[in-house]
C-alpha cells in the first residue's frame, strides 16, 4: 500500500461518484457540475499518468469550454425536472441489468483474460520536463499531421455548421 | 424366292399386269371424268377395258400353248418378307389360270356391252340417270379382282381377289340402295347387299382358317411350295384344310348351308346377276377346288364331303326352283343347283368335267340370265307404255311415275319380273324368244348344245364312281329340264296376262347382239372337250396344270338316260303349264296336287326363315340385350355415372375441395398470413419512436456479442 | 505503482455509468453529457495504456479525441436548441414521432 495506490483509490472514488451524481441528479445543473468535477478528476488522472498536456487541455476544453457550452444551454432551455411520466416502463430495471452484465464481463476479462502488461510509475520529473512536451509537439506535427490538418478542417465545419443550423431558423420566420 | 424359271421363253407373259391394270385404268377414267362423258362414253372405255383384259388372255393362253403348257410365274412386285413367309405379287400363268382368266373376261365384256344398253333404260325407270357410271366403275372393279384371284400365284393373293370380289358383289347387288327391286323406297336392297356379305365373309372365314393352317402346317401359301409340302404333311392337316376351303367355296359359291344370298342378290340389275352370280364369281369356289387339286386328291374322305355337298346342293336348289314365280329367282336357283353340280365334279376328282361345266355355264346361264333382262325390259316399256299413252321405246321416268314406284295409273305397285303377269311374250318380243330358248335347251342338257356335254361328263364320272351321286345330279338334272320348260312355257307361251306383256317391246341390238354371241358360244361351246379319242381338248389343255386327267369316252348308257331324264322332264312341264296355258290370276297348277310340298318349294323350305329363328335373332337378341342392358344401363348409366363419375366427384369435390383444399391447405396459407401478420405487429412494436429503447437494444447487442466473445 | 488493470477498470465503471446516464435518462442534455462522460472513460483508458507502454500515441489520439469531441458538442448542442424550438421540450420520449 503506497501512496500511488491511496492516491489512485481516492480519486477513483471521487470519479465514480461524481459520475453517479450526474446520473442521479435531478436538475440538470447539477449534473453538470458533477460532471465538471468528474472532468477535473480525470485531468488529475491524465498528471497522474504522466500527461501534462492532456492534462491541461482536459481541463481547457472539456471542463472549460465544453461544459460552458452545457451550462448555457441549460440555462437556455431550462433546468427544469422533467415529469414523471414513464413511457418505458421496463427501461429501467433492465438497463441496470445490463450494467452490471457488462461490469461483470468486463472485470471476467480483466481477470482471467488479460495480459499483465506491467505498472504504472508515478511520473517522474521527466513528464513536465518542456522537452518531454517539445517531443509530443514533434510527434503531433510529424508523424500525426494528416489527422491535425483533418481536425482543423472539422472544427471549421463544426462552425460553420452550428451558425447555420441556427440561421436557417430565422430565415424561416 | 423360287426364281422365273429362266429356261421358259416368257413370251406375251409381261403383259400379265395388264389383265389387272387395264381394268382398274378403266375404273379410274371413268370415276374421275364419269359426270363428263355421255352414256356411250363411259360404256365405251369401261368395254375397252374388259376387252383390253380379254386381249391379254388370249395373248397369254397363245403364249402358254407356244409353252406347251409350262406354268409362267411372273412377278410384279414384292409384298411380303417376314421371317419364313415371302410372298411376292406374282401372276401364275398357266393352262388353268388362263382358262378362267378367258372366261371371265370374255363373257365380262360381253356383259359390259349388255350393261350399256340395260343400264340406260334402267337409270330411267328409277329416276337416276346420274348413277350410270358408277355401275360401270364397280363393273371393271369386279373384272380387276376377279383378274388377281384367277392368276394369282399364292392363296394370299387369290384370296385378295376373293374378298375383291366379294366387296364389289355388295356394291353391285345393292347399287339401288335406297330403294327394292320394284323401285319402292325400301331396306330391300341394302339388306340383301348386306346378307350378301355378311354370308360371303363366313366362308371367308373357312377360307381364312385353312389359309392359316396352310400356313402354320406347310409353311407357305404358294401354290408349288404347298403343293409340294403336303406329299409329306399328316393326312388330318390336309383333311382340315381342305374341308375349311370348302366352307370358304360353299360361301362363295352358293352351297348349302351358305347359298341363301344368291337369290336375294337378284336384287342388283341383271347384268349383275348374269356376271357375277352366274358366270364368273361364283364360280372362284369351283376354281378354287381345281386349283387345289393336288390337296384334294390326296384324302379321298374330304373329297366325298365335298361331292355330297354339291350333290345335295344341287337337287335342293332345283326343287326350291320348281316354285318360284320370279323370272330372276328361278335363274338363280338353277344356278345355285348348277354350282352344285360343278362342286360335285371337282369334289369327285373330275376336275376336267367341273371346269367343262363351269364353261358352258357361263356362257349359257349369262345368256338366260341377260335374256330374263331383257324380258324385264321389255316387260317395263310395255308398263310405260300403257301409263304415258303409246311412246317408244326410250321412255324416260316422267309423269305418273315419280314417286319412284311403278305403281301405275290403277295405283298398285307392277312387278316387270313376276313370271304370273307374263305370258305370250313369244308374239312381241321373238328374238328374246329365240335366245332364251337356246339358253333353255342348253341347260336343260339337251344334245347338241353345250350343256349335255358337260353336264353328261359330270353324270358320267359320277355313276362310275360315286353312284349316290350321280342319283341326286340325275334327279337334279330332271327338276332342272322341269322348271326351265315351266318358265318357258310361262313366260313365251299363251296369253298375255297383264296389258304391259301385251305392250312389251323388244329390245334393242346393243341388247341382242351380245346376247347372239353368247347364244353361238351355248351351241358351239360342248366342242371344247368333245368326249371322243382325240377330242378331248379342254382335258389335254388343263392336264398340264393337273397333270391327272381322265379322259373318259361317251358312255350311250348314261348319256342316253339323262337326255331321256330331260325330255321327260319337258313333256311333263308342257303337260302342266304349256298345255292350258296360265290365265291371269289362276293359281299355280302344282299347288293343289303337291300341296305342303309346294308351299315348301315357294318358300324355299323356309330355310331363311330358320336361319333367323335359330342364329340372327338370338344373335340380335343377345346384341341387344348387351348394348343396352349391359353395355348402357350397367355399364354407362350405372358405373359410369354412378361409381366412376361419383367417386371422381367425391374425389375432387369431397375429399379434395372440402377437405384438403379448404380445410388443409386454405387454413395453411391463411395461417401462414395471419402467423406473418401476428409476427409482424409484434415486431412492429419495437419501432416505438424511442432513442432510448434503440440505445438498449444496442447495449444489449453488445452485451451479447461480448458474452458469446467470453464464452466461445 | 498502481496495476494498469485498476484504471481499466475505472474506464469500464465509467463508461457503464455513462451508458446507464443514455439509457435512463430523460433529458436530451444529460444524455449528451453521457456520453461525454463515454468518452472521457474511453481516454483515461488510452492515457494509461499509453502510460505503461510509454508511447505518445495514447496521448495524441486522446488530444484528438478532445478536439472531436468538442465539435460533436458544438453541432449536437445547436440541434438540440433546435428541436426544443420545435417541440418546446427536450424529453427524448416525446420525440417518437418515427415509431413504426
Amino acid at each position: 500500500m503506497n501512496l500511488d495506490l491511496i492516491l489512485f483509490l481516492v480519486l477513483a472514488v471521487v470519479a465514480v461518484a461524481t459520475a453517479i451524481g450526474m446520473l442521479l441528479s435531478r436538475n440538470a445543473v447539477y449534473s453538470a457540475l458533477f460532471l465538471v468535477l468528474n472532468f477535473i478528476t480525470v485531468a488529475v488522472f491524465y498528471l497522474l499518468l504522466g500527461a501534462p498536456f492532456i492534462a491541461m487541455a482536459q481541463v481547457t476544453v472539456y471542463a472549460g469550454a465544453i461544459m460552458v457550452l452545457f451550462l448555457f444551454v441549460i440555462m437556455l432551455l431550462g433546468a427544469e425536472s422533467l415529469p414523471k411520466a414513464e413511457v418505458l416502463p421496463w427501461q429501467k430495471p433492465l438497463a441496470v441489468i445490463l450494467g452490471f452484465v457488462l461490469i461483470a464481463e468486463a472485470a471476467y476479462l480483466l481477470i482471467t483474460r488479460a495480459r499483465p502488461l506491467g505498472q504504472i510509475a508515478p511520473p517522474g520529473a521527466a513528464a513536465n520536463d518542456p522537452l518531454t512536451l517539445q517531443q509530443l509537439g514533434m510527434s503531433l506535427f510529424q508523424d500525426y499531421l494528416l489527422p491535425f490538418e483533418v481536425t482543423s478542417i472539422l472544427l471549421l465545419v463544426a462552425m460553420v455548421g452550428a451558425i447555420v443550423l441556427i440561421r436557417k431558423e430565422r430565415r424561416v420566420h | 424366292m423360287e426364281l422365273i424359271q429362266e429356261a421358259v421363253p416368257t413370251g406375251f407373259a409381261y403383259l400379265a399386269p395388264w389383265l389387272v391394270f387395264a381394268p382398274l385404268l378403266g375404273l379410274l377414267i371413268n370415276l374421275l371424268f364419269g359426270h363428263r362423258f355421255s352414256e356411250r362414253m363411259i360404256g365405251l372405255v369401261a368395254s375397252l377395258a374388259s376387252g383390253a383384259a380379254f386381249i391379254v388372255s388370249v395373248l397369254l393362253a397363245s403364249t402358254v400353248s407356244a409353252n406347251h403348257g409350262e406354268a409362267i410365274r411372273w412377278q410384279l412386285a414384292e409384298w411380303i418378307h417376314i421371317g419364313t413367309l415371302s410372298l411376292d405379287w406374282t401372276f401364275r400363268i398357266d393352262s388353268l389360270s388362263t382358262t378362267m382368266m378367258l372366261v371371265v373376261s370374255g363373257v365380262g365384256t360381253l356383259i359390259h356391252i349388255y350393261a350399256i344398253g340395260y343400264m340406260h333404260e334402267d337409270v330411267r325407270f328409277k329416276n337416276d340417270p346420274g348413277r350410270f357410271a358408277r355401275f360401270f366403275v364397280f363393273l371393271n372393279l369386279f373384272i380387276a379382282a376377279m383378274m388377281i384371284l384367277v392368276s394369282g400365284d399364292s392363296y394370299l393373293m387369290l384370296f385378295v381377289g376373293w374378298e375383291g370380289v366379294g366387296l364389289c358383289s355388295f356394291l353391285l347387288i345393292g347399287f339401288w340402295y335406297e330403294l327394292d327391286t320394284l323401285g319402292r323406297p325400301s331396306w330391300a336392297n341394302s339388306n340383301a347387299a348386306k346378307k350378301a356379305f355378311i354370308t360371303n365373309r363366313i366362308g371367308d372365314f373357312g377360307f381364312l382358317i385353312a389359309g392359316f393352317i396352310m400356313f402354320w402346317a406347310l409353311g407357305s401359301f404358294q401354290f408349288d411350295e404347298v403343293f409340294e409340302a403336303a406329299q409329306t404333311a399328316a393326312p388330318g392337316v390336309i383333311v382340315a384344310i381342305t374341308l375349311f376351303m370348302l366352307i370358304g367355296v360353299a360361301g362363295k359359291s352358293a352351297q348349302i348351308p351358305l347359298y341363301v344370298w344368291l337369290p336375294d342378290a337378284m336384287a342388283g340389275p341383271t347384268p349383275v346377276s348374269a356376271l357375277i352370280h352366274a358366270a364368273t364369281m361364283v364360280t372362284a369356289g369351283v376354281y378354287l377346288i381345281t386349283r387345289s387339286a393336288e390337296l384334294y386328291t390326296l384324302v379321298p374322305q374330304a373329297q366325298y364331303i365335298v361331292a355330297m355337298a354339291g350333290a345335295v346342293t344341287a337337287l335342293f336348289a332345283a326343287t326350291i326352283a320348281v316354285g318360284q314365280y320370279d323370272i330372276k329367282k328361278v335363274l338363280a336357283y338353277s344356278t345355285i343347283s348348277q354350282l352344285g353340280f360343278m362342286v360335285a365334279a371337282v369334289g369327285m376328282g373330275a376336275f376336267v368335267a367341273g371346269m367343262f361345266h363351269l364353261i358352258t355355264h357361263a356362257f349359257f346361264k349369262a345368256l338366260l340370265f341377260l335374256s330374263a333382262g331383257s324380258v324385264i325390259l321389255g316387260m317395263e316399256r310395255g308398263h310405260h307404255n300403257l301409263a304415258h299413252g303409246h311412246h317408244n321405246d326410250h321412255a324416260h321416268g316422267e309423269g305418273s311415275n315419280e314417286e319412284g314406284g311403278h305403281g301405275d295409273s290403277h295405283g298398285e305397285v307392277f312387278d316387270p319380273g313376276d313370271m304370273r303377269n307374263m305370258g305370250g311374250l313369244r308374239r312381241t318380243m321373238p328374238v328374246t324368244y329365240w335366245l332364251y330358248m337356246i339358253g333353255t335347251l342348253a341347260l336343260a342338257g339337251i344334245f347338241p348344245f353345250a350343256g349335255f356335254w358337260s353336264k353328261d361328263e359330270i353324270l358320267l364320272d359320277a355313276s362310275l364312281h360315286y353312284p349316290i351321286v350321280y342319283l341326286l345330279l340325275s334327279i337334279a338334272a330332271f327338276f332342272t329340264a322341269f322348271y326351265m320348260g315351266r318358265q318357258i312355257w310361262m313366260v313365251f307361251f299363251g296369253e298375255h296376262r297383264t296389258e304391259a306383256a301385251a305392250h312389251a317391246v323388244e329390245s334393242k341390238p346393243i341388247i341382242t347382239v351380245p346376247l347372239m354371241v353368247l347364244a353361238a358360244l351355248s351351241v358351239l361351246g360342248g366342242a371344247l372337250n368333245l368326249p371322243f379319242e382325240g377330242f378331248h381338248q379342254l382335258g389335254h389343255w388343263l392336264e398340264y396344270t393337273l397333270h391327272e386327267v381322265e379322259s373318259l369316252a361317251l358312255d350311250y348308257g348314261v348319256a342316253g338316260i339323262s337326255t331321256v331324264l330331260a325330255l321327260a322332264a319337258i313333256a311333263l312341264s308342257w303337260f302342266i303349264y304349256g298345255r292350258n296355258p296360265l290365265r291371269t290370276g289362276q293359281p299355280d297348277p302344282l299347288k293343289r296336287p303337291l300341296g305342303m310340298l309346294f308351299t315348301g318349294m315357294e318358300n324355299k323350305w323356309f330355310v331363311d326363315e330358320g336361319y333367323f329363328a335359330t342364329i340372327i335373332n338370338p344373335f340380335k337378341n343377345l346384341s341387344q340385350f348387351l348394348a343396352d342392358v349391359i353395355d348402357w344401363r350397367f355399364w354407362h348409366d350405372w358405373f359410369h355415372e354412378t361409381v366412376i363419375a361419383g367417386t371422381y366427384n367425391w374425389v375432387s369435390n369431397i375429399a379434395l375441395n372440402r377437405y384438403a383444399d379448404q380445410q388443409g391447405i386454405d387454413r395453411f396459407a391463411n395461417g401462414l398470413g395471419n402467423v406473418t401478420q401476428w409476427l409482424s405487429a409484434g415486431a412492429r412494436q419495437i419501432q416505438n419512436g424511442f432513442v432510448r429503447s434503440y440505445a438498449l437494444s444496442v447495449l444489449l447487442g453488445v452485451v451479447l456479442i461480448l458474452g458469446y466473445l467470453i464464452l466461445r | 505503482m498502481v496495476e494498469i488493470n485498476y484504471y481499466i477498470i475505472l474506464s469500464a465503471v465509467l463508461f457503464t455509468i455513462g451508458a446507464l446516464g443514455v439509457l435512463v435518462r430523460r433529458n436530451a442534455l444529460i444524455i449528451f453529457m453521457s456520453i461525454e462522460l463515454m468518452l472521457n472513460s474511453a481516454n483515461l483508458a488510452m492515457v494509461a495504456f499509453g502510460s505503461v507502454l510509454e508511447s505518445f500515441s495514447g496521448q495524441i489520439f486522446v488530444f484528438f479525441v478532445i478536439a472531436v469531441a468538442a465539435a460533436e458538442v458544438a453541432v449536437g448542442l445547436a440541434l438540440i436548441v433546435e428541436i426544443f424550438k420545435s417541440k418546446r421540450s427536450i424529453d427524448v420520449d416525446q420525440m417518437n414521432s418515427m415509431k413504426g
